[in-house]
């Protein structure tokens, strides 16, 4: 049996990213992946010849600045400027949202202009706040370090500082629905709906839910070039980040083996020893690392009887059955959306009218059914990147929501009927678009889940809610990195702080390692 | 002319409460209300011959036992009857009873699914549990986090010992439960669809909120959080109808001295030098009094009733963007005999309790949808009970009067006010529902009294028809209840109070915030509340 | 299928008609009662006692006790992987459990809290019967995730008599049950009976030679007739709990939400216990492979986690202790007595105790305890001393001799 000092399970970026800091501080470190590539759902791979498209992953926009620090990560590829965002309107004609999430907002009133900004700067200083609570490890009830008091008062010391009238509307606002607070300051159609949209992006809620601002928090504490709030598109398609990853984790010793799926976690007496992989091939480690979904790690590869049954249980119970489709399109030509400027074309577009609209896109997937007039957020990849497309054709990948995991028609109808719906909308839109279609590949839930190993097809491993975040992230007894089986930790999406590209969770997973945390 | 030392504004249960408390504290209070009775929402009132409805609030559980005892309501009349069970009709034809004993509950459970019955006895005691942490919460004033008061300092370290006392698990799970949707929380336990709708209904009474909404576990506590002699969770009726909770406050009132002015409808809160100090009736009459609390929801209150000039420009935001948002509508019954529901064995105990049919959560769920498209559910969740079954004094001989609490209703239907046409079909729907399971119930309807959010706005004046005065939803709880920096009664005009649910810990025929206002109210004036018994130990 | 469900579903409506459930020895209990003395056990109707709590003692201590115990919950637990299953349940070892054995044992939640005690039977390699106070179905099935077990709750179908007392052997030879004197404490074995087949168990719950009956729901009947039948003569007697009640304080038995609360019905945080707690380290096997709770149950030995212990307690007089307050010097709270009677066959008075540490555990000596005896409506505070002794209180031979005396 080869023995190393430390394994890695699944060879996402997070796991390459924990790869890499165990590697680098010296530990003989194995990352084993299951499928032949690495980078999980940030890979890019072709989906018709010539066209090459992302997975899930689409948009770098939470990228955090202390994984490429971390990793000595070469970000060349996002080299590029921020992309604005485009909020469709057939009557009125789009609204452009510049910069950093909208530090220009055009095609609305001054007026709506100014308010936009002055909620702009009231979530962002909300999200500083948060942000310090999502770079470390969630604070550890009971045990309260010196470190969470230091976090707790100087997160209570930026709060004041703005005046107790921020202080108190901070905290009636956190646990709000995005729909009221979008109402309340702001009168465009097209900037609420994108309000509305980003908050409950690939979350089971809808914008009236109430909590559902937790997801506009979300997606604004990440940055990316220094700039909160904003969006890239990586040259060469999200794999290129992938591959930095991978090269990172190379540099630092890890070694990586892919087609080596893990079947088993070996254990004794609730200790982690080992992994067997599909041919029956056992390794041994005092370190194991699973950067899978939390499902997987802990009812699929570990033993039963090594783990505590009502652990078990809450982990049977954490809510990750996913709601978005993802939508990649080879074209014959560049696609032109009605009322958006040829140069705008490379916005991410999105398509949702109003609060109302995403609302009731989301109602039928509360009963398992698809959005019979959907929302969605579209990119055209190889209009800043030609290198995805043959030669005056063109790709276009959208997130597509609601499209929930259990469809009580089964998918094998409902995709061809869905993907109809989704062109059709497009053809709304940009007219034409559909008669250009080379070839669609439609991802729904179910696809992603078997395409990218990600149990319910859910790329945060589990909902974003606020029951399922910090202490409670996947569960409380697993929510810094520890698990209840000693010697195995999680530094998945599905550990603290959830999904997305940032590479948190398995910084801070390697970072406690080291640190010798329990 | 006559200075009051305090005025009412508006005689509903909590200003009732309020006004018992001051007036047995020695001051000279008068209560003015615009209706010829008292009660506001805890009222019984006889629209047709021989018949006493409870016309909007319909049981009495959440009413504090402490006010009972201060204000010697049992003297005045009032008397709680708890109440057997009841039971979700279903759509094949059977049905899930709740039976007050134990054993038998957890059969009746146990005929749909095994498990079920016995995660029943665990999630009894998680919910209790979280019962146990907020009950001691309802009798004390919210601290506001941000004041750095020493009093507020020293409530804050009161709550977190209260978590303290946890172990991290147990505080992890709490967290979950105060943001998870009660659908959510429900499927941790349950796996059948009939015992998840049963349960969750608590979730969603009263709130502009489905099922699936997070934070509706929490408002199943709001309703978890009553108890009928010790009994926690437990149900009851008032004999005599809702009206006499009000009716035995009113009479303690005014024996301990207190003024009721009926018939008074208040237009106006007046302020001079930057302080409250009287009110002006719509006639023109004015009352003159050193102190004004006002049991009207806050919207009446601050955008209605008092001159805005005299307001902070954030606190006036806050206000506007107070979320009302009825949701429910009541449909009154007097009925010429019993109805018969076949599903139900003869004599079953579980027509003396609420009778439901909605049997899934997803019925409840596209209910509330239909709210959301402001309309009323087609397919409504009905909280049915015929209390003269236990109370015969509501109904002559034979004759039942049937109270049935429907969601959704909206405020307005497809933005539009309710018409008198829509207000008809809306009643339709509910009878229909009823007569689905019921055969011949239309032939025994006498009378019947319609209300939706218009109605409610109209005679009781709750703006939007929010039977609580504003939703339960995190942003509207506790120190953030109604405006955040206003938890604690007090407004910005110095004299003014409120007193009503929009207050901390909200609604629901409780009276707390009618007696936490008192307290804030005495507290201000350095007068000790010795009429004020400490809050029941939670043991 | 849908309808049959719903039509079975219906038939159990009339449930509400019962409130109370019957064993079905009842006919022949409700006969024998004189008393009248009922009280709710699980949900059945079961006797306090038939004639005389006194009496109904000595039967048990003298001749042969017959207690109803079928309303212990019962589960069959069988599979591939049952014995993998229970060894993961069970803080005991299972893999050490031979066939037609039995033994007691106890399982916990995850933080080491101990949910239950009860009696677990092994029919065979993959054939287990596990016995207890509470339900356990949903805890049993959630557990089982992952594992190739199948749960059966047999509560209703399996009746259970339990004959204790030193003429119980010969009873049930009378009875003709021959080669049950063969049966060694904890050991079980079949036996014809009425073209079926019943199970006797050398095992009870009064540390008393005594004997577990097990037979099916339609067997009832005629069992309890063959045994009272043969026992006619040789004082066999139907007993109600207060009399088993004595019996298992004199054997220091615990009994689950009296002497411990079980850890799912506990409200409030610190009331749930250790193992270590409740006497139980014994059961607690950290070599074997990992079981539910085992992690928090060794990080509460090596750190601070205890904070209580039960003990036996030797009280001075004669009045019993039951809920009284122990105190160490007369002045610091200890703990409370969780039951307590005068001992006849001990003739003391005995008490079980579970006491705050290190009260119990470093600190063993000066001890009272604070009893208040009613009195023709007055009480009597008494403040009495009370030592630690060892348990049982009652130790008898017989309890173990095999073959068991002939009488």
């Amino acid at each position: 049996m080869t023995s190393c000092d430390a394994i890695v399970i699944g060879g996402g970026h997070n796991g390459l990213t924990a790869a890499a800091l165990l590697a680098a501080s010296g530990r003989k470190t194995i990352l084993l992946e299951a499928s032949a590539h690495l980078g999980g759902a940030a890979r890019t791979e072709e989906i018709a010849p010539g066209f090459r498209a992302s997975g899930p992953a689409h948009l770098v926009n939470r990228l955090d600045p202390s994984v490429i620090r971390a990793l000595k990560l070469d970000t060349a590829c996002l080299s590029g400027k921020a992309l604005p965002t485009a909020i469709l309107d057939l009557a009125w004609g789009p609204a452009l949202v510049r910069g950093a999430y909208g530090e220009v907002v055009e095609g609305v009133t001054p007026e709506e202009a100014r308010a936009f900004a002055a909620l702009r700067e009231k979530l962002f200083f909300q999200a500083s706040l948060l942000k310090r609570f999502l770079a470390r490890t969630p604070p550890r009830l009971g045990k309260t370090s010196l470190g969470d008091m230091k976090d707790f008062a100087l997160a209570g010391l930026s709060l004041i500082s703005q005046g107790r009238e921020e202080a108190r509307d901070m905290l009636r606002m956190l646990l709000m629905n995005v729909a009221d607070i979008a109402d309340e300051y702001l009168s465009d159609d097209r900037l609420k709906a994108l309000l509305a949209f980003d908050a409950t992006l690939g979350i089971h809620l809808g914008p009236r839910s109430p909590t559902s601002l937790l997801g506009l928090y979300y997606r604004l504490t990440g940055e990316t070039n220094g700039l909160p709030g904003a969006q890239y598109l990586p040259r060469g398609g999200i794999g290129s980040l992938a591959r930095a990853f991978e090269d990172a984790a190379r540099r630092a010793g890890a070694g990586l083996r892919t087609e080596a799926p893990v079947t088993r976690i070996l254990s004794r007496q609730g200790r982690a020893e080992g992994v067997e992989l599909a041919g029956g091939e056992r390794i041994s480690a005092p370190l194991i690392v699973a950067a899978i979904h939390p499902k997987a790690a802990f009812l699929s590869l570990a033993a039963p009887g090594e783990m505590d049954a009502g652990f078990r249980k809450q982990i049977r119970n954490i809510r990750s059955r996913g709601n978005v489709a993802k939508l990649d399109l080879a074209l014959r030509e560049m696609p032109r959306f009605t009322g958006v400027k040829p140069e705008d074309h490379e916005a991410r577009i999105v398509i949702a009218r109003n609060i109302r609209h995403v609302e009731e896109a989301f109602n039928p997937a509360k009963y398992g059914a698809y959005s019979p007039d959907p929302v969605m957020e579209i990119t055209l990849p190889s209009l800043s990147d030609p290198s995805l497309a043959p030669q005056g054709a063109a790709t276009l990948s959208a997130l597509v929501q609601y499209a929930p995991y259990e469809l009580k028609e089964g998918w094998e109808t409902g995709k061809p009927a869905f993907l109809k719906i989704i062109l059709d909308c497009l053809d709304r839109h940009a007219p034409g678009l559909s008669s250009t279609v080379i070839a669609a590949r439609l991802l729904t839930p179910p696809d992603i889940e078997a395409e990218y190993r990600m149990p319910g097809g859910h790329w945060h491993h589990g909902e974003l809610q606020v029951d399922q975040l910090l202490i409670n992230r996947p569960v409380d007894r697993a929510s810094s990195y520890a698990t209840p089986m000693e010697g195995l930790y999680l530094a998945s999406a599905g550990a603290h702080p959830g999904g997305g590209l940032s590479g948190l969770p398995g910084l801070l997973a390697a970072r406690h390692i080291l640190s010798g945390g329990r | 002319m006559k200075t009051y030392d305090a005025i009412v504004v508006g005689g509903g249960h909590n200003g009732l409460v309020t006004a018992c408390y001051l007036q047995k504290a020695g001051l000279d209070v008068i209560v003015v209300e615009k209706n010829d009775w008292v009660g506001g929402a805890a009222v019984s009132r006889s629209l047709t011959p021989g018949f006493l409805y409870s016309n909007c609030s319909y049981v009495c559980s959440l009413f504090r036992p402490e006010i009972m005892r201060d204000l010697d309501l049992p003297r005045h009349g009032l008397q709680v009857l708890p109440y057997e069970g009841g039971a979700v009709l279903t759509r094949d034809g059977d049905y899930l009873a709740n039976y007050r004993e134990h054993d038998p509950h957890i059969r009746e459970f146990a005929r749909y699914s095994k498990r079920d019955a016995e995660a029943y006895e665990r999630y009894s005691r998680d919910v209790t549990r979280q019962c146990r942490l907020i009950q001691p919460l309802l009798l004390r004033t919210a601290p506001d986090p941000f004041s750095f008061k020493p009093r507020d300092i020293q409530e804050l370290l009161f709550i977190a010992k209260k978590f303290g006392d946890l172990s991290p698990h147990d505080l992890a799970q709490t967290l979950r439960f105060w943001t998870m949707s009660i659908a959510d929380f429900l499927d941790e336990y349950f796996e059948t669809d009939v015992i998840k709708a049963f349960l969750a209904i608590s979730g969603i009474i009263g709130t502009a909120l489905g099922p699936m909404s997070p934070g509706t576990a929490y408002v199943l506590l709001h309703h978890y959080m009553g108890e009928v002699d010790g009994s926690v969770g437990a149900w009851g009726f008032a004999r005599g109808g809702m009206g006499a909770i009000s009716k035995a406050l009113a009479a303690s009132f005014q024996a301990s001295g207190g003024t009721i002015r009926t018939g008074a409808e208040v237009a106006q809160i007046l302020t001079g030098k930057g302080r409250a100090e009287g009110v002006a009736l719509a006639d023109g009459e004015e009352i003159h009094g050193r102190l004004v609390i006002s049991n009207a929801d806050v919207k009446r209150t601050f955008l209605k009733l008092v001159d805005r000039d005299s307001l902070p420009e954030t606190f006036l935001h806050r206000v506007r963007h107070f979320k009302m948002r009825g949701s429910s509508g009541k449909v009154n019954i007097a009925l010429d005999s019993l109805p018969e529901f076949p599903a139900l064995p003869k004599n079953s105990p579980c027509t003396k309790g609420d009778l439901h049919f909605t049997d899934s959560i997803e019925r409840m769920e596209r209910a509330y949808d239909d709210w959301k498209a402001e309309r009323w559910s087609r397919d409504p969740m009905i909280d049915l009970m015929i209390p003269t079954q236990i109370d015969p004094t509501m109904a002559p001989p034979g004759k039942h009067f049937m109270s049935c609490f429907v969601q959704y209703c909206p405020p307005r239907v497809e933005g539009r006010d309710w018409t008198d046409a829509d207000r008809d079909a809306f009643a339709e729907t509910v009878i229909g529902q009823i007569a689905d399971y019921s055969p011949g119930f239309r032939d025994r309807i006498i009378h019947m009294e319609v209300r939706t959010p218009r109605e409610l706005e109209q005679e009781v004046g709750l703006t939007e028809g929010n039977i609580f005065q504003g939703e339960l939803t995190f942003d509207q709880i506790l120190f953030n209840r109604p405006v955040p920096g206003y938890a604690q009664y007090r407004s910005p005009v110095p004299g003014l109070y409120m007193c009503g649910s929009s207050t901390h810990p909200g609604g629901g025929v409780m009276g707390a915030p009618g007696r936490n206002a008192a307290a804030e109210i005495l507290r201000d004036l350095k007068r000790h509340p010795k009429e004020m018994s400490a809050a029941h130990d939670v043991l | 299928m849908a309808l049959d469900r719903l039509s079975a579903r219906k038939a159990l409506q009339n449930h509400i008609d019962h409130p109370l459930l019957e064993t079905p020895f009842h006919p022949r209990i409700e006969a024998l009662s004189r008393s009248q003395e009922w009280y709710v056990w699980a949900g059945y109707r079961a006797p306090l006692s038939l004639t005389d709590e006194e009496m109904e003692y000595t039967a048990l201590r003298n001749s042969c006790g017959v207690f109803d115990i079928s309303p212990m919950k019962k589960y069959r637990i069988s599979g591939p992987d049952a014995e993998a299953f229970l060894d993961y349940v069970m803080v005991r070892n299972v893999a050490k459990l031979g066939i037609d054995r039995v033994h007691y044992t106890c399982w916990c939640n995850d933080f080491g809290h101990v949910i239950d005690d009860g009696t677990l039977f092994r029919f065979g390699p993959e054939s287990f019967r596990l016995c207890c106070q509470e339900r356990q179905y949903e805890w049993l099935s959630d557990a089982a995730d992952g594992f190739r077990v199948n749960i059966e709750e047999e509560t209703r179908a399996v009746a259970g008599l339990a004959l204790q007392g030193p003429t119980s052997c010969r009873v049930l030879l009378n009875a003709g049950f021959s080669g049950v004197e063969a049966l060694r404490p904890f050991q079980l074995a079949r036996f014809p009976h009425e073209g079926g087949e019943i199970v006797i168990s050398r095992t009870g719950f009064t540390g008393d030679l005594g004997y577990e009956v097990w037979v099916s729901h339609d067997a009832a009947l005629s069992i309890w007739d063959r045994l009272f039948s043969a026992g006619a003569l040789h004082g066999i007697q139907a007993v109600g709990y207060g009399a088993l009640n004595r019996c298992r304080i004199e054997a220091a038995f615990i009994v689950p939400n009296q002497d411990f609360m079980t850890a799912d019905h506990v409200l409030r945080p610190d009331r749930a216990r250790f193992p270590d707690e409740i006497g139980l380290d014994w059961l607690v096997d950290p070599a074997k492979p990992y079981f539910n709770g085992r992690r928090a149950i060794l990080e509460a030995r090596e750190g601070k986690g205890l904070r209580h212990v039960l003990v036996g307690l030797e009280v001075e007089g004669n009045v019993p202790a039951d809920g009284a307050i122990v105190y160490h010097r007369g002045k610091h709270e200890a703990g409370i007595v969780t039951a307590g009677i005068w001992s006849p066959m001990a003739k003391r008075n005995i008490a079980i105790a579970s006491l705050d540490r290190p009260y119990g555990s470093d600190i063993t000596k000066d001890f009272f305890v604070e009893i208040y005896a009613l009195r023709e409506g007055r009480y009597h505070k008494l403040m009495k001393r009370a030592t630690i002794v060892s348990r049982p209180f009652v130790k008898l031979e017989r309890r173990t001799k095999t073959p068991p005396d002939d009488f």
